[in-house]
């Protein structure tokens, strides 16, 4: 099974075991991490559920799409490379750890 | 029109309701079950994950699960069939298909995408400052006056001024709207005498809306003109464009003007609800959250599935109506602790009155942020709300909301 691993802005880390398919966000919103606001339910509406990937998770995922490159650019903290909206991101198979950053805030 | 699934063509069909699956001789769309849905729901949540519906030979979601489950699944339960009771595969639309509410992807992807850029949070700031100067004067002269009408002088005026013109339609007949939108969202349900008579009544408002959506009529600089602006870079058609206008008009007005309406009332039955917001008028957002929760304004609403599939257990054929109580999920005490208790304080978010999934709306944003202007603005103004008699409760299929709302309120004294 894989493992999300979310690291909140102070550092503080929680892994949570998932199924292949585990959507990123919900899977936090589930867990009750804080950090990720996800006003808008997952709709790519908000831009409140940012998170930066690792590097070695990053290529684990689809490509970004047009409608999260526009919220993207909506993003409360800076936008970095590794920048993305969790609310997008579904655990894909073959990778064992993922690792997101949470930023400190989300507007 | 593309068909998806022939009629003649359902690939098996099930005795409907399967064994086992309870079924009721229920009418969502009666005017007891709109005066007071709740208990209803609840008898529904009750009789199983899947209900049967006699009366117009469709199932039935209403727990909080399962109405995710089938609104996160849009290639099992999809929209081109159209969201409400009418299967568009099979019958006859009363108007064109939205191509944004009704289209499945990819097609919906790329209207979806235009509206996001045009919806965003980013392009909403610019418009924050005009919207709180409205709710300013308009609270003001609630004030001035005492005794009010919650729904006339605020719930209504302030999406009709500030959304009307963020959309960028003429400022004269701007009334026709809210008919227009009844109807929209009648058609969602049967065509029962609500909705017959509704449509014997829209009168002049099809053709004003019709005019208010074309290009020369419309402001350079709302969002009318950034859709035709989409249609000029060639991302959607120009007819396109027309018809987004139109469906942003019929989506997003009716819907925040009843939300409002809802809060307003909401907060006049619980004065402790409403000192904790004028205590801290900051708890806006949250509090209209609370509201989309509590009372939603959009009910239910359909899907159809794509092919055979299962469905809490049970086997559904192709080409069946599902209908999706998001009112009911977002009262389910599986999900929710002491779901029928108004609290401003709840974390409300993850609750479905906007949707979920792909088609969870598209102006969700603005709605949160007239919203939160509105409520903000009176809170911090505002020292009590007292409801002067019971508020009017308007009758549609799939919205609730209310038409008059008797009210005195009292300025803070600073
Ligand atoms: C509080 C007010 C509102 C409520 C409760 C509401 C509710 C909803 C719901 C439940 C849906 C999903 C329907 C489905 O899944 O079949 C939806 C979709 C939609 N709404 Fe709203 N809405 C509101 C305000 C607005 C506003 C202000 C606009 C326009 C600016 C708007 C435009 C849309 C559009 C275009 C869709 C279709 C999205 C898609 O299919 O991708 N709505 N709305
Ligand atoms: S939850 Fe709103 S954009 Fe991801």
């Amino acid at each position: 099974m894989p493992t999300i691993t979310y690291e909140l802005a102070d550092g503080t880390r929680t892994d949570i075991k998932v199924d292949v398919g585990a959507n990123v966000m919900r899977t936090a919103i589930d867990a009750d991490i804080p950090g990720i606001v996800a006003e808008c339910g997952g709709a790519a509406m908000c831009a409140t559920c940012h998170v930066y990937l690792e590097k070695d998770s990053a290529s684990a995922f689809t490509t970004i799409s047009d409608v999260e490159e526009e919220m993207l650019e909506c993003v409360a903290e800076d936008r970095q490379p590794e920048s993305r909206l969790s609310c997008q991101l579904y655990v894909p198979e073959g990778i064992e750890q993922i690792i997101v950053r949470l930023p400190e805030t989300q507007g | 029109m593309k068909f998806q699934q022939q009629p003649e063509s359902r690939s098996h069909s099930y005795p409907v309701p399967v064994e086992g699956v309870t079924s009721l001789d229920f009418d969502p769309y009666a005017s007891e079950v709109l005066r007071d849905p709740y208990p209803h729901y609840e008898m529904m949540r009750e009789a199983g994950p899947i209900v049967w519906l006699e009366k117009y030979g469709v199932y039935a979601v209403t727990r909080y699960d399962s109405v995710r489950n089938v609104l996160t699944d849009p290639e099992t339960y999809c929209s081109s069939a159209g969201v409400g009771l009418t299967n568009f595969h099979t019958e006859e639309p009363w108007r064109q298909p939205s191509i944004i509410l009704e289209v499945d992807p990819p097609e919906h992807t790329k209207t979806r995408a235009v509206f996001t850029r045009i919806l965003s949070p980013r392009a909403l700031k610019k418009l924050t400052s005009t919207f709180e100067a409205q709710a300013e004067l308009m609270v003001d002269r609630m004030i001035e006056k005492g005794v009010c009408d919650g729904v006339k002088d605020l719930a209504d005026a302030f999406p009709i001024k500030v959304f009307g013109d963020a959309v960028g339609v003429p400022k004269d007949g701007r009334e026709h709207l809210l008919p227009y939108g009844d109807m929209v969202f009648n058609a969602f349900g049967p065509a029962n005498d609500r909705f017959k008579e509704c449509l014997a009544n829209l009168g002049p408002a099809t053709e004003w809306i019709t005019n208010a959506c074309q290009r020369e009529n419309l402001t350079s600089d709302g969002f009318g003109a950034e859709l035709y602006a989409a249609a000029d870079a060639g991302d959607i058609s120009h007819e396109d464009a027309g018809m987004l206008v139109r469906t942003t008009l019929s989506a997003g007005l009716d819907t925040t003007i009843f939300t409002m309406g809802n809060a307003l009332v909401n907060l006049g039955r619980n004065p402790d609800q409403w000192a904790v917001l004028r205590d801290d008028p900051k708890r806006a957002r949250a509090t209209i959250e609370e509201v989309l929760r509590y009372d939603s304004t959009f009910h239910s609403f359909y899907r159809t599935t794509t092919k055979e599939t299962e469905l809490e257990g049970v086997p559904l054929a192709r080409e069946q109506k599902v209908l999706v109580f998001v009112a009911s999920a977002n009262r389910d005490p599986r999900h929710w602790a002491d779901p029928d208790r108004f609290d401003v304080l709840r974390k409300a978010t993850g609750n479905m009155g906007f949707g979920a999934g792909i088609h969870g709306c598209a102006g969700q944003m603005i709605a949160r942020m007239e919203g939160e202007i509105a409520l903000r603005t009176l809170a911090s103004k505002v020292e009590s709300i007292e409801l002067l008699g019971e508020p009017i409760l308007h009758f549609n299929n799939t919205v609730r909301g209310y038409t008059s709302m008797p009210m005195r309120v009292t300025a803070k004294k600073h």
